[in-house]
């Protein structure tokens, strides 16, 4: 098993089925009466968040909880960081606090690869900047394999404001690596360039969102904060919900059997109609409950996995 | 003043011979020389060429002092083989007027390990909105002739054409830091697929390139000397090449980064590697050295730039961008360009002194030259240790690499600076 999970393309096929099938493993643990167990008792997880992200926190200190480790929630607001420490002296102190794992998320690129340099312990990103959140394209991942039995050949459409999400850069990378086809749809400015050669070289990008869903077993629609229209990015958020916006008649293209995913949280209207988000085929709520078995298995894998 | 005798040294590559030097000049140059009192330094297997001239040096002080002095860049110049180095504009507070700029050249002086050309900045607090008073820093014992916002553009087109004019009454050269603002909000790395991969926001070559074929235009325009600084894309040289061959009096520099490091660098998030203009591409750097060899690209400058640990030991986005430069430049230059040692003196020492009007300074050891030299051994191989190098700071891209040659001397007006490969103060 792997020491740190940094980057999705930290991991192999063969390592990301066994998170999924861990996950699998897992999610038994929530529909017991007590949902505990023992694996990580006298482990230390420290949930390091530099931004705030109630959902990814609370999700994580879950995971670590059903775990039996003991979690520390340490975020900007009420501790030194606010004064200004630096990301090293904190990593310091975590690593003389005896911290086995830390579970970061921050908001500048590549701030976990610095942070696993300076500690002994495992180091999960929970999400750096607009690189990658790993955790997010495995339970996405699971959310697929669960609902359509495969990722082997599902055509998934990315939609969205890729250029600034983690999400996609992580699911491209995973979903690659796990057989899956992506293909990335967006307004041109939102693509970032040469993106199959920087991820993965079977990564397709298409303008046009219509002719895309028919073909799709999988449309992810990204968040798309409306600020971006204020830089160019696009011109309205009326223009942006008519031209990439998932509503019920563009829903009606897809196959009978595609599910319709989001991260989380949803620009009602923007980039997703609420006809679309609460329909059956949405995926939103079983992905935030797989995000707590996926996030256990990483934890347990990672230190307390089968390697020790 | 010491006599030296420099012995069985090659000129720029020449067959060995003796260089005599005394009162500040090369005063005999012939195989055999005796000078009773002067100290013999053995020059077997040595190569002497003109002390080298930086056009691009940031020396911190005043301001920074914890990361840069006048005098640990000077003792970091000479024992890079430099006799003088251009100091750049951005300190805190910026060399926008006579003072700031005699206070330079004077810290300068006393340190006295290199001549420390101050260059004065184009706009009141780099801020690119009014000239600074450029004549009274031209004017000033500072004798300032390059002016620089360097660490921003001189964005504003009539604000650019207006301090190209303006310094042609005495004779200066505006050097640009060709990056469109607009093209580059919050750019990490290079725009391209290593961007793209590490998620961080991209700085468009286009950037430089639209900035320099702007800047050709207006010195052709109003009859100016134009220098670019830190040129790093292929397109760029396309530009440069144009222009010369219209004739535009344009200069460019590349530093030795952009001659050797690609963005590749960049995919440990270690920011030693984070400079402005970025890392670029593999086909850039092979452009940049073609263009070097060629001379469309005029001279090698360091761009040294040195940061405090605390600047650098941070997350990429909020680290200071550049990199040592003075203690490892001659050595990049050798390994690009080889020992081709007329053409580096061309590229590091004659054309930089040539553009910033320091006639002291590019002149190859011959009877009657000022003794501004430096002897090289081509020969040796270098493990980069950053804490052994005499900057202040240790942000230097080469940590552990072994680069070719080793500077064993130099002296400046006939005063060692440098001897057995050691500053003498």
């Amino acid at each position: 098993m792997i020491r740190h999970l940094l980057s999705s393309a930290d991991l192999d096929a063969g390592t990301a089925l066994q998170i999924l099938d861990t996950a699998a493993e897992m999610a038994t643990v929530a529909g017991r009466e007590v949902k505990k167990l023992p694996a990580l008792r006298g482990r230390t997880v420290v949930n390091l968040f530099y931004e705030d992200s109630t959902r990814t926190r609370i999700s994580f200190e879950a995971a670590a909880k059903r775990l039996s480790a003991d979690v520390i929630n340490f975020s900007v607001k009420g501790s030194s960081v606010a004064k200004g420490e630096s990301l090293k002296d904190t990593a310091l102190t975590l690593q003389a606090m005896g911290a086995d794992a830390v579970v970061v998320r921050h908001p500048a690129s590549g701030a976990p690869y610095q942070l696993a340099d300076w500690i002994d312990g495992s180091v999960v990103n929970a999400g750096d900047g607009t690189h990658e959140h790993p955790t997010q394209a495995l339970l996405d991942a699971y959310t697929m394999r669960s609902r359509l039995g495969r990722l082997a050949g599902l055509s998934v459409a990315v939609v969205g404001d890729v250029l600034h999400s983690r999400v996609a850069r992580s699911n491209v990378l995973l979903l690659s690596t796990l057989g899956a086809k992506v293909t990335l749809v967006g307004p041109p400015p939102l693509i970032p360039v040469d993106i199959a050669a920087a991820l993965a070289p079977g990564t397709a990008v298409c303008y046009d969102l219509d002719s895309v869903l028919p073909q799709s077993d999988v449309v992810m629609m990204l968040r798309v904060q409306r600020e971006r229209m204020n830089d160019s990015y696009f011109p309205s958020a009326r223009e942006y919900a008519r031209r990439y916006g998932l509503d019920g008649s563009r829903m009606r293209r897809l196959p009978e059997h595609a599910i319709v995913m989001h991260p989380g949280p949803m620009n009602r209207g923007m980039e997703i109609t609420s006809e679309v988000a609460d329909s059956p085929r949405s995926t939103i709520v079983e992905q935030v409950a797989n995000g707590v078995s996926v996030r256990m298995a990483v934890l347990y894998l990672l230190l307390g996995g089968n390697n020790r | 003043m010491t006599a030296y005798l420099i012995t069985n040294v090659s000129v720029l590559g020449a067959a060995p011979t003796d260089l005599l030097i005394r009162d500040g000049v090369v005063a005999e140059t012939g195989v055999g020389l005796t000078a009773a009192g002067a100290v013999v330094v053995d020059g077997t297997g040595l190569v002497a060429l003109p002390g080298l001239v930086d056009l691009h040096t940031h020396l911190r002080e005043p301001g920074r002092e914890d990361a840069e002095t006048v005098e640990t860049g000077s003792r970091a110049a000479a024992l890079g083989g430099y006799t003088a180095v251009c100091a750049m504009a951005n300190t805190s507070p910026v060399a926008d007027t006579a003072g700031v700029v005699e206070q330079v050249w004077r810290l300068g002086r006393e340190a006295g390990l290199v001549d420390v050309q101050p260059i004065g900045a184009v706009t009141v607090g780099l801020a690119g909105e009014r000239l600074a008073e450029l004549g009274a820093m031209a004017d000033s014992a500072a004798r300032v002739r390059i002016f620089s916002d360097d660490g921003h553009c001189v964005a504003d087109p009539r604000l650019m054409r207006r301090a190209l004019e303006y310094v042609k009454a005495f004779d200066g050269v505006v050097a640009q830091h060709a990056e469109e603002p607009r093209l580059t909000e919050g750019a990490q790395m290079h725009e391209g697929e290593i961007s793209t991969r590490l998620g961080l926001t991209g700085w468009p070559a286009v950037a430089e390139e639209a900035i320099i074929a702007r800047d050709v235009l207006l010195a052709e325009h109003v009859g100016s000397r134009l220098h670019i600084c830190h040129v790093s894309t292929a397109g760029s040289v396309g530009v440069l090449r144009q222009a010369k061959a219209r004739g535009v009096r344009v200069t460019a520099e590349v530093t030795p980064h952009h001659l050797l490091l690609t963005d590749e660098k960049a995919v440990t998030y270690d920011p030693v590697y984070k400079v402005n203009p970025p890392l670029r591409t593999a086909a850039d750097v092979a452009a940049l050295r073609t263009a070097l060899a060629e001379g469309v690209v005029d001279i090698v400058a360091t761009d040294h730039a040195p940061h405090a640990v605390e600047d650098k030991e941070c997350e990429w986005a909020y680290a200071r961008p550049g990199m040592l430069g003075l203690e490892t430049a001659l050595s990049i230059t050798l390994d690009v360009l080889g020992p081709r040692w007329d053409l580096i003196a061309e590229r590091m020492s004659r054309t930089p002194a040539r553009i910033a009007g320091l006639t002291e300074h590019g002149h190859d050891p011959a009877p009657g030259a000022p003794a501004n030299l430096t002897l090289v051994d081509p020969a040796a191989q270098r493990v980069i240790e950053p804490t052994e190098l005499a900057s202040r700071s240790s942000n230097t891209p080469y940590a552990r690499m072994t680069l070719p040659g080793r500077i064993v001397a130099t002296f400046l007006r006939g005063e060692a600076t440098v001897l057995d490969g050691k500053a003498v103060k």
